[in-house]
């Protein structure tokens, strides 16, 4: 963003009226990208989710070198599953780790995995969407096919089974922190890059007619190098925007996983595996369920509003 | 419109086919073996464990199997529980009445909810009204569905103690006090469920509504002099009401997959919670199952919602 902070503040400080009176040569540039920036910035509630998602990945990432408590070890000087106090500022859970600690390690976890699992899904939507949209034809019809079998697959007991049947092998193979952040983070992706196939497609589709591609076309550029440096950079816009939301549907996704038994083992606390630890004791411990519950709404409400904020920004025309 | 609807359930049926069939084979390719517990049994020798395998045909070609699987899964021979030993087509039946009625009642709610709100939300767009209800409609599908569930238990049953946090599913409404009671257990996991879906909706409605008002033939009504009431209610409603329609025949087994999360919530023995608990004890059978039946949801609310697309929208059947 900041790359394109110059240009905002010079559009902003030219007087229009002494621009015209110039002629459109003289007129500062305005670029795209600041152009969006602009109206990102007019969108008061994604400006807020920004601030805030912005302070909640670096505590994330800051938190643990500064709150140095170890998000595992058993305090047993305090009493099992006490509310926040001096020695533990979010309390402790059952075991009499303290949660402050397990909430910033865990969020690290939480974040990752809605971070990777929306990368390979953008990538693997993108793909499929711009060989389809390129290309047309059958190749289109048989890919497309696929897209809309996917989206009729019931995502949660299919997310639920491939878990139950894989986590086994792949905890054995790699470990069971690393292994199981693979098969969740796989399986997340593999289920959700339909939206940005058919996004990616559609803008394939109408950038291909236009001139400037013919002109690449007619220069002999390679068809790989039209698909990737013309037509792609100009399909970026609901790229991004579907890729913001995914963030936050990856996120739910884990912790719903976690939360049903079937994320992260017990001593990995991701934001949903300690909603799942937490609500056998909701009478007794409420501060076990509250606090992890609201970094999960709180991140993907972020997430959501900065998602909104860019379509406004990047994508005007596809607004809901 | 006959040939419409036999164009549209000619394409449902290859794409159950292939749910099917990726479900069979997620299971087919999963490590592990049904005769792994006699490979570990030293009183049963190798060529008898090898003639098990065959009478049970798990040394049929691949595709074989998937034939043999399907037909019968359509005939409704579903096997037995391995866990229970009873058909799992029967536990299926004594899940599935809890599980519709709580999604019912949420998905009507919700639809209740949103329509008018949307309808009043576009009417005067950015309005106090119109940013309340987006605010609500944003915040009702960015929280998780256990965290809202969470918070109603902790303010009214632990706190408020209004409403049990155990859904009793033997409960049978039989008189008034039976009543009562079921409209309490199920207060809580209906307002979840609808919440969330009540959120996706509003937005949908207020944007569809928005698409239509700026037309011609509003324009049209209004300068005959109609009423607003009548240009809005008459005129612009029904139009907008078309993608929503589908969205919301769309959306059924998504609320679907919601359950799931709800019935762990508030341990409704319901269909989801059928699910769980067979995947924490292995037993095949009836994960099997419950994967097939909600393709089987799937599908079939999809062609609904095509069918349905082609009633109120004419313009579809012939493209």
């Amino acid at each position: 963003m900041s790359e394109a902070n110059p240009s905002l503040q010079t559009t902003a400080g030219a007087n229009s009226a002494e621009a015209a009176l110039q002629g459109p040569s003289m007129r500062k540039q305005r670029s795209l990208w600041g152009d969006a920036l602009r109206r990102f910035r007019k969108h008061h509630m994604a400006m807020a989710g920004a601030c805030l998602l912005t302070i909640i990945i670096l505590s994330v990432l800051v938190g643990p070198y500064i709150y140095r408590t170890d998000p595992k070890a058993i305090n047993l000087m305090i009493p099992s599953m006490q509310g926040p106090s001096a020695e533990a500022p979010l309390g402790v859970d059952d075991l009499g780790r303290d949660l402050l600690a397990r909430i910033l390690q865990g969020g690290r976890i939480s974040l990752a995995v809605g971070l990777v699992a929306m990368l390979l899904s953008v990538c693997l939507g993108t793909l499929i969407g711009s060989i389809a949209g390129f290309f047309g034809g059958m190749v289109d019809q048989f890919l497309m096919g696929i897209t809309d079998m996917f989206l009729a697959l019931p995502q949660l007991p299919m997310l639920m089974l491939t878990i139950y049947l894989f986590r086994d092998r792949l905890s054995r193979a790699f470990g069971p922190e690393t292994g199981i952040f693979l098969l969740i983070v796989f399986i997340i992706g593999v289920f959700n890059w339909m939206t940005v196939a058919r996004l990616v497609r559609a803008s394939f589709m109408s950038i291909k007619q236009k001139e400037f591609v013919e002109a690449a076309t007619s220069l002999g550029v390679s068809q790989i190098a039209i698909m990737a440096r013309h037509i792609l950079p100009n399909a970026f816009g609901p790229i991004i925007v579907a890729a913001t939301l995914d963030v936050g549907s990856a996120i739910i996704q884990e912790s719903v996983l976690s939360f049903l038994g079937l994320g992260f083992p017990p001593d990995t606390p991701t934001w949903g595996r300690l909603l799942y630890d937490g609500k056998d004791f909701l009478e007794i411990a409420p501060h076990m369920v509250l606090w992890p519950g609201l970094m999960i709404f709180l991140t993907v409400l972020c997430i959501n509003y900065i998602g909104d904020g860019l379509r406004d920004a990047l994508d005007p025309r596809s607004r809901l | 419109m006959t040939a419409y609807i036999i164009r549209r359930i000619l394409i449902a049926i290859p794409t159950l086919l292939v749910i099917s069939f990726v479900i069979f084979s997620i299971l087919a390719l999963a490590p592990g073996d049904p005769m792994s517990q006699f490979a570990a049994n030293p009183n049963v020798p190798a060529e008898v464990r090898e003639r098990i395998r065959e009478s049970l045909g798990l040394n049929d070609p691949f595709l074989v199997r998937y034939g043999k699987w399907f037909v019968s899964m359509l005939r409704g021979e579903w096997g037995f529980s391995f866990a229970s030993r009873v058909p799992v087509i029967e536990l299926i039946k004594q899940r599935l009445p809890q599980t519709i009625t709580v999604i019912g009642i949420a998905y009507l709610v919700s639809i209740m909810i949103a329509i008018p709100v949307g309808i009043i939300s576009s009417v005067k767009p950015y309005s106090i009204f119109d940013n309340l209800a987006t605010t609500f409609a944003f915040i009702g599908f960015s929280v998780p569905t256990f965290f809202t569930g969470l918070v109603l238990i902790l303010i009214f049953s632990v706190n408020l103690k209004w409403f049990p946090f155990i859904y009793d599913s033997t409960l049978q409404v039989r008189d008034w006090e039976s009543f009562v009671k079921m409209v309490k257990q199920s207060a809580m996991p209906v307002t979840v469920l609808a919440l969330f879906q009540a959120g996706t909706l509003t937005r949908f409605m207020r944007a569809s509504m928005l698409d239509n008002l700026p037309l011609d033939y509003t324009r049209t009504a209004r300068a005959k002099g109609l009423s607003e009431r009548v240009v809005i209610l008459r005129h612009v409603l029904r139009n907008s009401l078309i993608p929503v329609v589908t969205l919301i025949a769309l959306g059924l087994p998504t609320v679907f997959a919601g359950a799931i999360v709800t019935e762990q919530i508030f341990r409704i023995q319901g269909i989801g919670e059928l699910l769980i608990s067979s995947i924490g004890r292995s037993d095949t059978p009836v994960i099997m199952s419950v994967a097939f039946i909600s393709a089987i949801l799937v599908v079939t609310f999809n062609l609904v919602a095509d069918i349905i697309y082609g009633i109120l929208d004419p313009r579809i059947r012939y493209s």
